[in-house]
């Protein structure tokens, strides 16, 4: 390959070591590369918030961010929220509150609510949907979805 | 089991990302595709230099319409036409002459969709520009023409009526007329289009595709001049379609074609400045429209001339959105007399086709807002004015006659319009609302507005679905598609209540062609309709053939394993939603912000299968709704550019834009045309925002003097209203 | 929408990256890329060489000086300098400022710098840096030179930077005790780029403005100080600001585009002088 670049992350708790073509977005490698295809493309331009990953604890968007700039991160996609085979509450009151429909947007969702509510643990319906404001969802009308985040976040100050 | 507002069975893989998109299929040697597209708005093609994009590391091919000029491809309309559409009709590549920003010029099919980008940048493509058709009645001239073979833009005219309007206008005592504007936008799905053909020996089998998989796999066997199972289209999950995505686009015979030629898998995925370029727009439509009333305030007659704007081609289904607008701007009132001319103008923009309650959510636009107009002329409180003329239930069925050219004579089959309009008013507590003080002491004006709709839905002839035992539960096989609207498990509830099994263990198969021998698949809200009804009667057929073999005691399903049921549902008549939407919206006069403090969907839609999703979309539909009549717009420029061309400039709602939005669902009268008693319930939701939330931002800027007459009301339109009526005074 | 291919290297000072900026005049720093890379997948833009910045350590970190200076290393995240106490102490305008400068994921990735050198004219820093008397602190491989924000800012996206130079820090002046700011903007929905934007101070001493900044973005082509003369050794009271506004109004020169119109936005300047103001009034 031209001008390979190597590098080595950790992708959902698993060391991953690659050389590749800058140009590669973290998006396409997730997806291409280590056939993570959880992490979407909406727009590629930083808009819809489809392709949300969370990046040494925060939530950024996968297409603007190119492989080769992750050397030494730590990376989490949706499909690394819960154990294999399992749903964390977030995911089951996603669920449970309809908060998804096509599930096209459902992963960058995921990732983004589940950063959030790390940083912000008891938010107001408002703070919520601010949060979210930087992910697009064409089929719910976004009402599930705020449910579905404040509904955990009350479950877990009860707990 | 019907009825429960259970939780989805499906939901599992979206959330941990296991779902299967089409660009999540991978296969051995396969190839990606870049689709070319026209730069300019309307140009002759004077030459396609291909060497230096061949020679490009990793490409295996690019072809142009010289490739495909053998097949005499051309976009067949499955929908209509109107009469005089069938001229105006698309090959899959542009030949001599490209008339749209978009137009697919030539495909080039490379190791991967980065080197195939390099490829197409390396084309060197020139156009001779012509002079542009941007706007539909400038376009009437004639004076620069899309098609000059066929020699005119009006691409359709006729008129469609019912009794005597003439007549009705010469003895009104009052009349109102206004000119309206509904803008383009589209569905803009969140996933954008994108197909994976595989060829394997001598058959294509292809993903990616929905909605109607059986008419697109005949019109490309077709077109490729193969036999029809020699194509096997396989529905995977789709990220949204609201009536955009599935029709037959250039791309369905393109992808296809590059994958029989090269003899290996090609995929294409659509990105996102291409799918606001290339996926069908809609919704814009001009009317100027015309009420005659009685005295009393009863309609007498309603008079309209529409004229739709197409784009630079009909594809299969572009005449459903003039049609549609005309028959749908008699809404659930009792109008006897009606006239529409009915106008569609090719220009050079981007195709037009369906979105989410085609031509209805325009015509309602059009209609609520000149009742409202005409109530505040003539002195009619806005609820009375319409409760007066709603169809009363002891007149259904109603009869709105011909008007639609390439259909039948269709009837409101049944429903209680006024007692769900009163539901609605009561659950909005419109009566003290409509009597606050338009400004409040923040400095906002406030408004109330209302909408009433009808929307037909279960659109025919049939549907077919088959019901499969296994040991541990039940496959069902079912014609319709599915993009996102949870029939996974609404048809599981409809198996599982008819049989009165467990919803564990009911695995619902979708649209794919090779799993019922015919099938019609989704749009105009059909799946539960006719899909639903399919299932009930395979069902109903399993139960009756295993009691019978069970000789009287109770069937034991898991002994019958294996044994299995079809069965076809044949309906053409349409059943009829309807109901009411409410808005309560602040207007800030200095900035003409808007905030839409409530906004409120009612619907009876006969019967919910799963009242979870149904409320999801209303809920979904009413924000796409509210969007658009704020935000969503496709802007051209003068030349044909499309100036909206990113998501950053083509606008969504978000989280913070609609955050209250209600919808209340009503089974206040079941459909007899179908053994479920359903209604549709995917876009009844939408039909009815523009004009409802139109009409609550006109009461709000009331005392200014402003009309609200053209939709979008973004910030730079209602500010213009704002400034101009401040100037008049 | 895949980028055209491009070197990389990320270089570990910014002594190499100005070496690197020396000998590939057509390289482009990558900083946050937020709005770097949408220009690059939609191929408007096709620099042979990436350098991106995001190895220097040093370039990030928000620090107070003893004479009160707040020092932002270019590499800040917006999302460290929102959440920072330091920063909500020492400059309240640009505390305001933050939660407005578009969402969440690309403000944890987005930085001052980046936002600074892009000068996309509807941005908040700017504004927030013309208000504040702001310097510039830019590096060149012969040293460094501090540029104040109101000569940063020197057309449609374009800065005083040339060539060979990283913008390295930001600085703002100590806030004195009597100093006080209004941020006011329009936009189409939460988190979108201004239609038109207010960021000002003003420095009220026994009841009269001492001294005033207004600074206008997304009205015009680029972010600029408007002229606040009128406000000077006068009380801030309600007359005075409508006055204000309308005259900041009358003097702006605004830009139109598909999303609104020149005249849309010479209201909107009025409007939000006049409510930053009253904001000012009030705190």
């Amino acid at each position: 390959m031209n001008g390979g670049v190597p590098v080595t992350m950790s992708v959902n708790g698993q060391e991953v070591s690659a050389t590749l073509e800058p140009r590669v977005s973290l998006a396409d490698f997730l997806r291409e590369r280590l056939n993570l295809t959880g992490t979407h493309l909406g727009c590629e331009h930083g808009v819809c918030g489809a392709c949300t990953v969370i990046v040494d604890g925060a939530a950024v968007r996968a297409c603007l961010l190119f492989a080769v700039q992750l050397e030494g991160a730590r990376v989490t996609t949706v499909e690394g929220l819960a154990p294999e085979g399992e749903l964390t509450d977030l995911q089951r009151a996603f669920r449970e509150h309809h908060a998804l429909q096509c599930g096209f947007c459902t992963p960058g969702f995921l990732t983004t609510a589940h950063a959030f509510l790390l940083e912000r643990p008891q938010p107001s319906a408002d703070e919520v949907r601010a949060a979210l404001s930087g992910n697009v969802c064409r089929c719910t009308g976004y009402l599930g979805i705020v449910e579905a985040v404040l509904a955990t976040a009350q479950a877990r100050a009860k707990a | 089991m019907i009825g429960q507002a259970l939780p989805r069975m499906e939901d599992r893989r979206f959330l941990s990302g296991r779902a299967c998109f089409v660009d999540d299929l991978k296969f051995p040697r396969m190839l990606h595709a870049v689709v070319v597209r026209s730069a300019q708005a309307h140009a002759l093609i004077r030459h396609i230099a291909t060497p230096a994009a061949r020679a490009m590391p990793g490409v295996e091919a690019v072809f142009t319409f010289a490739d495909i000029q053998r097949y005499k491809a051309l976009i067949p309309i499955r929908l209509g036409p109107l009469p005089g559409f069938e001229r105006y009709l698309q090959a899959p590549l542009a030949d001599r002459r490209v008339r749209y920003v978009g137009e697919p010029v030539a495909v080039v099919v490379a190791e991967n969709r980065y080197l195939a980008e390099d490829a197409a940048d390396a084309l060197a493509i020139e156009y001779e520009p012509l002079a542009p058709v941007v706007e539909a009645r400038a376009g009437m001239s004639d004076t620069s023409v899309v098609h000059p073979e066929v020699g005119t833009n009006i691409g359709t005219r006729y008129t469609s009526a019912i009794g005597d309007v003439a007549a009705a206008f010469g003895r009104a005592a009052h009349r109102r007329k206004a000119a309206f504007r509904c803008h383009r936008h589209s569905a803009m799905p969140l996933e954008t289009r994108g197909l994976v053909v595989v060829p394997r020996d001598g058959k294509l089998a292809l993903w990616g595709a929905t909605k109607v998989n059986f008419q697109n796999r005949r019109a490309l066997a077709q077109m490729l001049g193969i036999a029809v199972d020699a194509i096997e289209m396989i529905e995977t999950d789709v990220g949204g379609s609201f009536g955009v995505r599935g029709e037959f686009y250039p791309e369905d015979f393109l992808i296809p074609f590059a994958a029989r030629e090269l003899g290996r898998p090609v995929k294409w995925i659509e990105d996102r400045r291409e799918h606001l370029i290339a996926a069908n727009h809609s919704r814009e439509i001009e009317c100027e429209l015309e009420l005659a009333l009685s005295r009393e305030g009863e309609i007498l007659g309603l008079r309209a001339q529409l004229i739709a704007d197409m784009g630079a081609y009909v594809r299969t289904n572009g005449s459903v959105v003039p049609a549609k607008a005309a028959q749908f701007l008699l809404g659930p009132y009792r109008i006897r007399n009606f006239q529409c001319e009915v106008i569609g103008i090719m220009t050079n923009k981007t195709p037009v086709g369906t979105y989410r309650a085609p031509g209805r959510y325009e015509a309602n636009f059009f209609r609520e807002r000149l009742f409202d107009m005409a109530c505040r002329d003539f002195g009619f409180e806005p609820a009375e004015f319409r409760r007066r003329n709603l169809i009363r239930p002891s007149e259904m069925p109603w009869s709105i006659g011909k008007l639609v050219p390439y259909e039948p004579p269709s009837e409101y089959d049944n429903g209680d319009y006024p007692a769900i309009f009163d539901k609605a008013l009561e659950a909005f507590d419109y009566a003290r609302l409509a009597r606050q003080e338009a400004r409040q002491a923040d400095g906002k004006l406030h408004g109330v507005g209302m909408g009433c709709f009808v929307e037909s839905s279960g659109a025919g002839p049939a549907e077919t679905a088959r019901v499969v035992v296994r040991k541990d539960g039940f496959d069902v096989y079912v014609g319709s598609s599915s993009s996102g609207q949870g029939h996974e498990t609404s048809m599981a509830q409809i198996l599982a209540d008819e049989l009165g099994v467990p919803m564990g263990g009911i695995r619902v198969f979708h649209g794919s062609t090779g799993i019922v021998p015919n099938g019609y698949g989704t749009y105009h809200s059909r799946a539960i309709v006719m899909g639903g009804s399919a299932i009930l009667l395979a069902a109903r057929k399993l139960k009756a053939e295993l009691a019978h073999r069970s000789h009287g005691a109770p069937i034991d399903y898991a002994a019958f394993a294996g044994e299995e049921a079809i069965a076809t549902f044949e309906q053409s008549k349409r059943t009829y939603t309807y109901g009411a939407h409410l808005a309560h919206v602040a207007v800030d006069p200095q900035t003409a912000q808007v905030e839409v403090l409530r906004y409120l969907s009612v619907e009876d839609i006969g019967r919910a299968i799963n009242p979870l999703i149904v409320h999801g979309q209303a809920i979904g539909a009413a924000v796409q709704g509210l969007g658009a009549a704020f935000l969503d717009e496709f802007k051209y420029s003068e030349d044909g550019q499309l100036l909206t061309g990113s998501l950053a400039d083509y606008l969504l709602p978000l989280a913070t834009d609609f955050p209250v939005v209600e919808a209340l669902t009503f089974e206040n009268s079941p459909s007899a045309l179908n053994p479920l008693g359903v209604k549709g319930a995917g876009e009844g939701g939408i039909v009815a925002v523009g004009g409802a939330v139109a009409n609550a931002v006109a009461s709000a800027l009331q005392p200014l003097g402003v009309e609200i007459t053209a939709l979008p009301m973004s910030l730079d339109n209602l500010s213009a209203a704002i400034r101009a009526a401040r100037r008049s005074r | 929408m895949k980028p055209a291919a491009f070197a990389y290297r990320a270089p570990a000072s910014v002594e190499e990256a100005l070496a690197l900026l020396e000998a590939n005049r057509e390289a482009k720093l990558l900083a946050g890329g937020q709005s770097l890379v949408p220009v690059l997948n939609f191929r408007l833009a096709s620099p042979p060489l990436l350098i991106d910045l995001n190895r220097i350590d040093a370039l990030a970190g928000v620090r107070e000086e003893a004479d009160g200076t707040l020092a932002i290393g270019a590499m800040t995240r917006h999302r460290a300098i929102e959440t920072s106490e330091r920063v909500r102490r020492a400059n309240p305008l640009l505390a305001a400022a933050m939660p407005y400068v578009a969402h969440a994921q690309i403000r944890n990735r987005g930085t001052i710098g980046g936002s600074l050198a892009h000068a996309d004219p509807a941005a908040e820093l700017p504004a927030v840096c013309l208000a504040c008397d702001a310097q510039m602190l830019i590096q060149h491989t012969r040293g460094t030179r501090r540029v104040a924000a109101h000569e940063f800012f020197t057309g449609f996206f374009s800065t005083a930077l040339t060539g060979a130079e990283v913008l390295v820090e930001v600085r703002f002046p100590a806030w004195p005790a009597e100093r006080r700011a209004g941020f006011a903007e329009v936009s189409r929905r939460h988190g979108d780029f201004a239609l038109a934007g207010v960021a000002l101070t003003a420095d009220v001493k026994d009841g009269r403005c001492e001294r005033a900044r207004i600074a206008l973005f997304g009205a015009e082509d680029l972010p600029r100080l408007a002229r606040a003369d009128m406000l000077l050794q006068q009380p801030l009271d309600a007359k005075r600001i409508a006055e204000a506004a309308r005259a900041v109004a009358a003097g702006s020169q605004p830009r139109a585009d598909h999303h609104a119109s020149a005249e849309y936005r010479r209201e909107l300047v009025e409007v939000l002088v006049r409510r930053a103001l009253e904001q000012a009034l009030a705190s």
